[in-house]
């Protein structure tokens, strides 16, 4: 199981090591992290997606809340979620009929256009991260010269 | 930097008093009760030694930091008030980190105070710098480096409040030396608030009458009180609780003297070297309520086979600890005392409860038919005849202390705790030279009480050198040496699963134990009959004096009933 975490943690230097550090050391995975500081800035919001079992997410929750610098977790519902990663890819140009291409498929993903040379582009995308696999998959023929992405963010919608 | 994590609430402006930082640190350790370090000092904590001449606090020198940790880890076991012990910087600081991991796998309350190099040449690996924070953040419940002079007074405040409060633990205070020698207006604080730190969750009253239900409808019910209990003083709880549901108490082996083990619901700790009474019983409960226990490996065997087909009640204050490594039917998250005083308060409103009579009659039948035919080692000088005459004749009030080992695992099977919340060991790190060390801060919490380390010979070797802190110091304990002049647990494992290929485990006949208690200038006293052990042990208790009595024993003797690792524990091997 995928999940989604959102943290409010004291925004102060040391704090992303003590939270990355327990995953480590109680054996668990972290396949995103985000950190950006908030609205107040004493504290920093950060967004962790994880993998594993029920229990094991539920444990995290818990190893997380009894870290006194860590104020909050929430287990984000993906369906009552904004989640979105922000993705730049540098692609392989072959030809000239590749750049259209390309840019046809950024555009049909809603991703920007950086970087135009003659044997390469950029493209910025910001998406979920299936979405972004997707897009990834559908590139890779062209060849994935460089990537890099940021780790998803994460807000709960407001309830109704 | 870490102090400023946590915000100081809105106290009462006290007015500033202008001092340096390690002025403060001694004064605020001073507020918190604080009347004496376990220590050793070097050239990061010169200035706060400095501050000895000037206040109250006693200082007791230690011969390897270690040895601190762990005398102020045995302090705050007995007294369930923060020790504290003070390092220098670099090796100092390193040398304590065994200590913290012991307090902390233990849930033991200390306060670790560490020199570190001045704030400018952190980072510059200057001489004796160690990122000890970095080091010690898995092991601690919390770590301080306070980096302006006036964050002291709060870093301590806080530090011993996390210490002892909810689950307690070690925290770390690292001081810059800077920061020790400069000067600022100092305001201690009487009220605070740590945002991210709530170690208080008030006990579900519900869930704790639906386990009430849960208990009653058992046909098989066992109580496993674990070291929460001990950590809580819930002892007059847990008894009343065990004598009105009359139920059968097993306890994990940190939770050992949780219950009085003379009481007749009481099997003892169950786990690899539980006794069997205890491990069978608890095979067969068909409801488990489990008292302020993590559910360790050692205690349960395999979590698959234990959670399997039984209902588990888990009480904790740790919420972390719910659903950690079994899986619970109901859980109640609060202090155990708390929730056992609720628990009580709903059980005597109940109608007269019946008592499970042949549940009650299997546990009796079992815990004697294990009483009368576990084999013991045949020898005079057996593990088992030993700890029993020290039983017998230390008085019941007495504290026990153990390092880590077969001697520890016999003192499981072989000493019977009488009075709750006298037997203290090593238990989740398992740290070999603990016992001795942990037992002169108990002695220095309850200087009136005889104070006994139960130890074994590779164990003692660790930190034998404390002998001249005891010594010194005038902290009176008694070191019951059980020496096989080997490792004997490794040797056993050795013997049971590498087929004798003994490796790396024997000690030899070195040193003469009782030339080295006397080149100390303790007590040495050898036994080597009854006889003999009968005299030694009356002469250490009557004289008062640091003494360590050599119990040579047969280096071939086992601990036995013994689960090996990764087996259920019905699957005992026992005596032939």
């Amino acid at each position: 199981m995928w999940a989604i975490l959102s943290l409010v943690v004291e925004n102060k230097p040391g704090i992303l090591f003590k939270v990355t550090h327990m995953f480590r050391a109680r054996n668990f995975n972290i396949d995103s992290i985000s950190v950006g500081v908030m609205a107040d800035p004493e504290y920093s919001k950060m967004t962790i997606t994880t993998y594993g079992d029920s229990k094991q997410i539920n444990q995290i929750v818990k190893q997380l809340s009894k870290m006194i610098d860590v104020i909050r977790v929430d287990h984000l519902d993906e369906n009552m979620t904004v989640f979105r990663e922000l993705c730049i890819f540098r692609i392989k140009l072959g030809n000239a009929s590749d750049s259209m291409e390309v840019n046809k498929m950024a555009g049909a993903y809603g991703g920007k256009v950086h970087d135009v040379k003659r044997d390469s582009i950029m493209v910025e995308l910001t998406a979920t991260p299936d979405q972004i696999r997707a897009f990834e998959e559908l590139v890779t023929p062209f060849g994935i010269v460089d990537v890099a992405r940021t780790g998803v963010a994460a807000l709960q919608r407001s309830g109704v | 930097m870490a102090s400023d994590l946590l915000e100081v609430g809105a106290s009462e402006a006290t007015e500033a008093q202008r001092m340096t930082g390690a002025r403060a640190l001694m004064s605020a350790m001073e507020k918190e009760g604080v009347r004496q370090v376990f220590g050793l000092p070097g050239g990061a904590n010169l200035p706060m030694y400095d501050e000895f001449a000037r206040c109250d606090i006693r200082h007791i020198l230690v011969r390897h930091e270690q040895s601190a940790a762990h005398m102020a880890d045995g302090f705050g076991r007995v007294s369930r008030k923060p020790g504290v012990c003070f390092a220098t910087s670099g090796p100092g600081a390193t040398n304590i980190l065994t200590g913290i991991a012991t307090a902390q796998a233990d849930s033991a309350p200390m306060v670790a105070v560490t020199g570190q190099v001045p704030v400018a040449m952190i980072g510059r690996d200057a001489f004796q710098e160690s990122d000890i924070i970095g080091m010690a953040n898995p092991v601690v419940k919390y770590a301080f480096q306070p980096r302006d002079p006036a964050d002291v007074p709060q870093s301590v405040r806080k530090g011993f409040f996390i210490a002892e409060t909810g689950r307690p633990g070690p925290v770390l205070i690292d001081i810059p030396k800077d920061v020790q020698q400069n000067e600022a207006d100092m305001v201690f604080p009487d009220e605070f608030r740590i945002r991210g730190y709530h170690p208080w969750t008030d006990p579900d009253v519900t869930n704790v009458e639906r386990a009430i239900i849960m208990l009653l409808d058992a046909e098989r019910p066992v109580i496993l009180a674990g070291g929460g209990v001990i950590i809580s003083a819930a002892f007059a709880e847990l008894q009343a609780t065990a004598e009105l549901l009359m139920i059968p108490v097993v306890t994990t082996f940190k939770g050992k003297g949780a219950f009085p083990e003379n009481h007749p619901l009481s099997l003892g700790p169950i786990g690899m070297h539980g006794h069997a009474e205890a491990n069978r019983i608890i095979d067969q409960a068909d409801c488990v309520l489990a008292i302020g226990t993590r559910f360790s490996d050692r205690s349960v065997g395999t979590f698959e086979d234990f959670e399997r087909q039984r209902k588990i009640i888990h009480i904790d204050v740790d919420p972390s600890e719910i659903g950690k490594n079994q899986t619970t039917s109901l859980s109640v998250v609060g202090d155990v005392r708390a929730s056992l005083r609720i628990m009580l308060r709903l059980l005597q409103k109940k109608p007269r409860l019946t008592e499970k009579t042949a549940w009650l009659k299997k546990a009796k039948e079992t815990k004697s038919y294990w009483k009368e035919n576990l084999k013991i080692h045949p020898g005079e000088m057996g593990a088992a005849k030993i700890l029993r005459k020290l039983r017998e004749l230390l008085p019941a009030d007495s504290i026990v202390t153990t390092e880590v080992g077969q001697h520890q695992m016999w003192a499981s099977l072989f000493f019977d705790v009488i009075r709750p919340g006298t037997f203290f060991s090593s238990t989740g790190l398992g740290t070999m030279g603990w016992g001795f060390p942990a037992a002169i801060g108990a002695k220095v919490a309850k200087p009136g009480v005889h104070v006994v380390d139960i130890a074994g010979d590779g164990s003692f070797n660790m930190t034998e050198n404390s002998l001249a802190t005891a010594v010194l110091e005038d902290i009176p304990v008694i070191v019951f040496l059980i020496n096989n002049s080997s490792l004997g647990m490794v040797a056993q494992w050795q013997r049971t699963f590498y087929q004798r290929r003994m490796i790396g485990v024997d000690q030899g006949q070195c040193p003469d134990y009782v030339k080295l208690a006397e080149s100390y200038g303790a007590q040495g006293i050898r036994a080597q009959s009854m006889a003999e052990l009968d005299r030694a042990i009356k002469t250490a208790l009557a004289s008062d004096v640091v003494t360590v009595i050599d119990i040579p024993i047969d280096p071939e003797e086992d601990v036995l009933p013994f689960v090996a690792p990764g087996t259920p524990l019905k699957k005992m091997i026992l005596p032939s």
